[in-house]
């Protein structure tokens, strides 16, 4: 175990240049996973990182760890067959909008639903960076890029959204630019045991960029961003204003204070609530009607498929002491010939 | 049946009765889906191997899980072919047909033998069940089945019979009449009764008691049945084979392959990962793999065959050895990955159980037409090392020597087999574990002067480095890399380098196969070249025409990439007059291959 020496952010740097475009988000993810790594004491050696095919499924090589540079959507394949066979590792998945939810969107949603101990950082910019601006299935409708020049006509995907309907029991969302949020972030993925996915609202300048201004943007930010803190009121702008729940179960906006809604009628976020249904309201809360919740949407225990896989595995062996080769061969009938 | 002889004497049962001998008998079971008649089939195949006869077999079932009763496409047939002498196919035509319905007799009659043997089930002969089979008039009446030995039995009415007062209910009874019917055919060929009363006995014993004791009455109501209406007046009787002194047991293809990935895995000392997603004619492994968790196997059950694939390859990328099996259009999806797996350069074993294409094609019926796609299927030059198995038994020493392969040399290894081999089932001589050396794998440990492509010199394997190693971390990729450090480079020489040492480390592994064995001269009229599952049929043919003067020689090819080196006289491969490449495929694609010294095929 390295990690008795203190690791600094730079001992996670690999030796090749970073090739992201001059001021690309991805920057910044990287230095905050790297920072957060040396601050939780990750052994790099016992860490490997996984990623498919995109710009931001560069990011292994930027590592220090193991890691590898997959196919494109395919990366929690390759995690969930070596975590099933080394569960004592340290997996972390990279992905992109386009790699986790077009061509692997089979493979994201059957790893929510197994629910291996798995980490994913999903870095959204919604837009195909590295084949050049084509829309994501991310992108809103009317996107004009290269593949749509009349606009697109499909309907995003909220990736939150995707996720808690396959059954995730740790999603949280944060912002590339918001270094100490997603940090914290970073840090409860790693500890929650299960699957944890990270949407990472991520800037591309050159394809799309400000494609989160509007939420990021210092004014709007406080308007715009509901924090959400697990047994705290959801107050936003300045806690002037407040997050409540109608009869219907519908969330409403409220304003809050004297002579207006009071505090004890806004609801207190709860991370742990056993029904999806309710971090999934909160998903449906999005720009320009509702500020867009930041933090961790859900964080709920669930046995993990590494974990059942290898206890069935510690089962069998135990009750067939007696397994070698020559009882494999030496099954059925058996005769002899002289 | 293939050389009879005269009646040799009596037998020992009750009623004395002449026994013709015989060299080799075909025999067909043939009945709706739901007649049981795999099950009968497969019981026939344990007596007769247990008798110490060498056999072969082919099962051959529709695509249809529960296809209407009594139609033409819903037949299911299951056919064995057991000597006294060595085996080769399971038969050309039968020579007992036992035809449990109108459908039945009607798809399989014309391939029976003349003067054949066949024992119908007259109570199926209904009028709506001759209408389904398309029948204008009843056979068993109109004359039309003149000229074969006919055993007109009623099997329905007769198990009735026997099970009126066993309390189950009229359909649980009409299942039984297979076993009655298997009952006449052990009479029929002297077949000693115990170890089927086991075997029924252990089928069923446990689930459902009731029909345990069922079928084994039944059962020996058919044998007493053969034995007091006297109908078959004489029992023939196929003698022991000479076959090699050891144990033996039945053993179908996939089985073979199961375990022998479970042996290739313990012998290399590594854990065994197996991703399957289902798919005939596949699951079967997938199936018996999943038993074997105390064996050192895991079995993972995954979305699809590209996940499949990729947790294979992660596993493999873990340090165990990573294993996919599935079909042409699974391992049409599996394809990206494995040239991942080829750049990686990591260890694989890719089984490709072929079925009839293209698309979808013949699910339940084999064909060899996938070996173009193995060879060259996925993008980019990348090799991969493609063995081949000839016979279910074979099935178990190629799945070991793709694991050797795939560790020794860090590559995927596609082993390829059929339905034909993954049903077919042969007596196996068991090995002893003294036969079996093993090959433990090595993994880097030393992070002195660590390249994760330096290359050994005699494999021009890469080192394998488990992640966990302390000093060794370090990032493969499906990006091209430079040939020494493994980061990414776009480089053109090192490209070029990087592609002549994947193939060349391919190549290498012919230091690892024996000369090609040739059954026959190797200066002859017509040279035959098969691979896999042909193997049976060309040994079959060749024998017999080289038994009657001909000079044709045969070659089979267990390996397909890279080929055999070249046979000790070079003259062996010339062009002969006639060069014959039978497949199970219309187009017959034997390797146009690249490896030196064959081009002259
Ligand atoms: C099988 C396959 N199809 C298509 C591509 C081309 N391709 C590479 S990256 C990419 C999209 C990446 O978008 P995203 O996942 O959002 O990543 P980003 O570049 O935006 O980080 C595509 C279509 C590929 N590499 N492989
Ligand atoms: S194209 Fe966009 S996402 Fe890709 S590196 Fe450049 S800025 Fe980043
Ligand atoms: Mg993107």
């Amino acid at each position: 175990m390295g990690s008795e020496i203190k690791l600094k952010k730079k001992d996670f740097q690999s030796d090749q240049d970073v090739r992201w475009c001059p001021g690309c988000g991805d920057y910044s993810i990287l230095a905050q996973v790297q920072k957060s790594f040396a601050e939780l004491g990750v052994n790099r050696d016992e860490t490997v990182i996984i990623s498919g095919i995109g710009c931001s499924s560069r990011f292994p090589y930027y590592m220090t760890t193991y890691g590898m540079h997959s196919i494109h959507g395919r990366a929690p394949t390759f995690a969930t067959g070596l975590k099933v066979s080394r569960p004592e590792l340290n997996v972390w998945v990279i992905t992109g909008d386009g790699d986790s939810l077009s061509i692997g969107g089979n493979h994201l949603i059957h790893a929510m639903r197994r629910n291996v101990n798995l980490k994913i950082l999903l870095f959204n910019n919604r837009i195909y960076g590295l084949t050049k601006g084509q829309y994501s299935p991310t992108s809103e409708t009317g996107k004009r890029t290269p593949s749509t020049p009349l606009g697109s006509v499909d309907n995003p995907f909220d990736p939150v959204s995707v996720v808690l309907g396959a059954g995730a029991t740790f999603v949280a969302r944060s912002i590339d630019t918001d270094t100490k949020h997603l940090q914290e972030m970073i840090k409860r993925a790693h500890a929650h045991k299960g699957t944890a996915i990270i949407e990472i609202y991520q800037n591309c300048n050159v394809f799309n960029d400000g494609a989160f201004v509007q939420i990021t943007n210092k004014d709007a930010k406080e308007e715009q961003q509901l924090r959400l803190v697990h047994g705290e009121p959801m107050l936003f702008a300045g806690g002037t204003k407040g997050i409540r729940f109608n009869q219907l179960g519908v969330p409403e906006v409220v304003e809050v204070g004297e002579g207006k809604t009071s505090l004890d009628a806004i609801c207190k976020h709860d991370e742990t609530m056993d029904t999806p249904a309710y971090a999934f309201t909160l998903a449906q809360l999005r720009y320009p009607d509702h500020p867009t919740p930041v933090g961790v949407f859900r964080a709920v225990s669930r046995p993990t498929y590494d974990d059942a896989v290898n206890e069935q595995t510690q089962r069998a062996v135990a009750a067939k002491p007696s397994a070698d080769l020559s009882s494999l061969w030496h099954q059925g009938e058996v005769w002899e010939a002289e | 049946m293939a050389t009879s002889s005269t009646p040799t004497g009596q037998d020992m049962s009750a009623t004395p009765r002449p026994i013709i001998e015989v060299d080799s008998v075909v025999i067909r079971f043939a009945g709706d889906s739901g007649d049981g008649m795999q099950l009968t089939g497969s019981e026939f195949t344990k007596a007769s191997a247990v008798a110490g006869n060498d056999l072969s077999t082919l099962p051959d079932y529709p695509a249809e899980i529960r296809a209407p009763t009594g139609t033409l496409f819903g037949v299911s047939g299951f056919q064995l072919q057991f000597a006294s002498h060595q085996v080769f196919t399971p038969g050309d035509q039968p020579d007992v047909l036992v035809a449990m319905n109108p459908a039945a007799l009607k798809t399989n009659l014309p391939d029976l033998v003349t003067s054949g043997s066949l024992i119908v089930n007259t109570a199926a002969f209904t009028k709506p069940n001759l209408t389904k089979a398309k029948y204008e008039s009843n056979p068993l009446e109109d004359g039309s089945l003149e000229g074969y030995q006919v055993f007109p039995v009623d099997v329905t009415g007769l198990t009735k019979e026997c099970l009126k007062d066993s309390g189950l209910n009229a359909k649980s009874i009409d299942r039984c009449k297979n076993f009655f019917a298997l009952g006449m055919t052990f009479w029929m060929f002297n077949r000693p009764i115990e170890p089927a009363l086991k075997s029924i006995n252990d089928k069923f014993r446990k689930k459902k008691p009731e029909l345990a004791d069922a079928n084994i009455q039944v059962f020996k109501a058919g044998y007493h049945y053969g034995e007091t209406a006297e109908i078959f007046t004489q029992s023939v009787q196929v003698k022991r084979a000479e076959i090699a002194p050891g144990k033996y047991r039945n053993i179908m293809g996939n089985s073979a392959t199961a375990i022998g990935l479970v042996t290739g895995a313990t012998l290399a000392e590594l854990p065994l990962l197996y991703a399957g997603y289902p798919i005939t004619p596949a699951s079967t492994i997938l199936h018996e793999l999943s038993r074997y968790r105390a064996y050192g196997a895991t079995t993972i059950q995954v979305e699809d065959e590209i996940a499949a694939a990729g947790a294979a390859i992660g596993a493999s990328f873990g340090g165990s050895i990573g294993v996919t099996a599935s079909s042409g259009p699974g391992v049409a999806l599996k394809a990206e990955a494995m040239g991942l797996a080829v750049s990686l350069e990591l260890p694989l074993v890719v089984v490709n159980v072929q079925r009839g294409g293209p698309s979808t094609g013949l699910p339940t019926k084999t064909e060899q037409s996938d070996l173009l796609q193995m060879l060259y299927g996925r993008n980019g030059e990348s090799p991969v090392a493609v063995l081949s198995a000839r016979t279910p038994g074979d099935c178990f020493d190629c799945a070991i020597e793709a694991v050797r392969i795939a560790v020794k040399y860090m590559t995927p290894v596609v082993l390829m087999t059929d339905g034909y081999l993954a049903n077919g089932a042969e007596p196996w001589r068991i090995p002893k574990l003294s036969d079996i050396a093993p090959f433990p794998a090595k993994f880097r440990t030393d992070p002195e002067n660590f390249f994760p492509y330096e290359r050994d010199e005699k494999t021009l394997a890469r080192p394998w480095v488990k992640p966990g190693t302390p000093g060794l971390a370090h990032r493969v990729g499906g990006l091209e890399k430079d040939a020494l450090t493994g980061h990414v480079s776009y480089d053109p020489e090192n490209h070029q380098k990087m592609c002549e040492l994947r193939r060349d480390k391919i190549l290498r592994i012919q230091q690892e196969l024996g000369p090609i064995e040739v059954n026959g001269e190797h200066e002859g009229e017509v040279l035959v070249i098969g691979w896999g599952s042909t193997y049976g049929a060309i040994t079959k043919s060749v024998n017999e025409l080289r038994e009657g003067g001909a000079k044709v020689s045969h070659v089979h090819l267990r390996w397909l990439n890279p080929l055999h080196p070249h046979p000790p006289q070079p003259q062996a491969l010339r062009p002969t007059p006639w060069t014959a490449r039978p497949a199970r495929s219309r187009c017959g694609t034997v390797a146009r291959s690249r490896s030196p010294g064959w081009d002259a095929t």
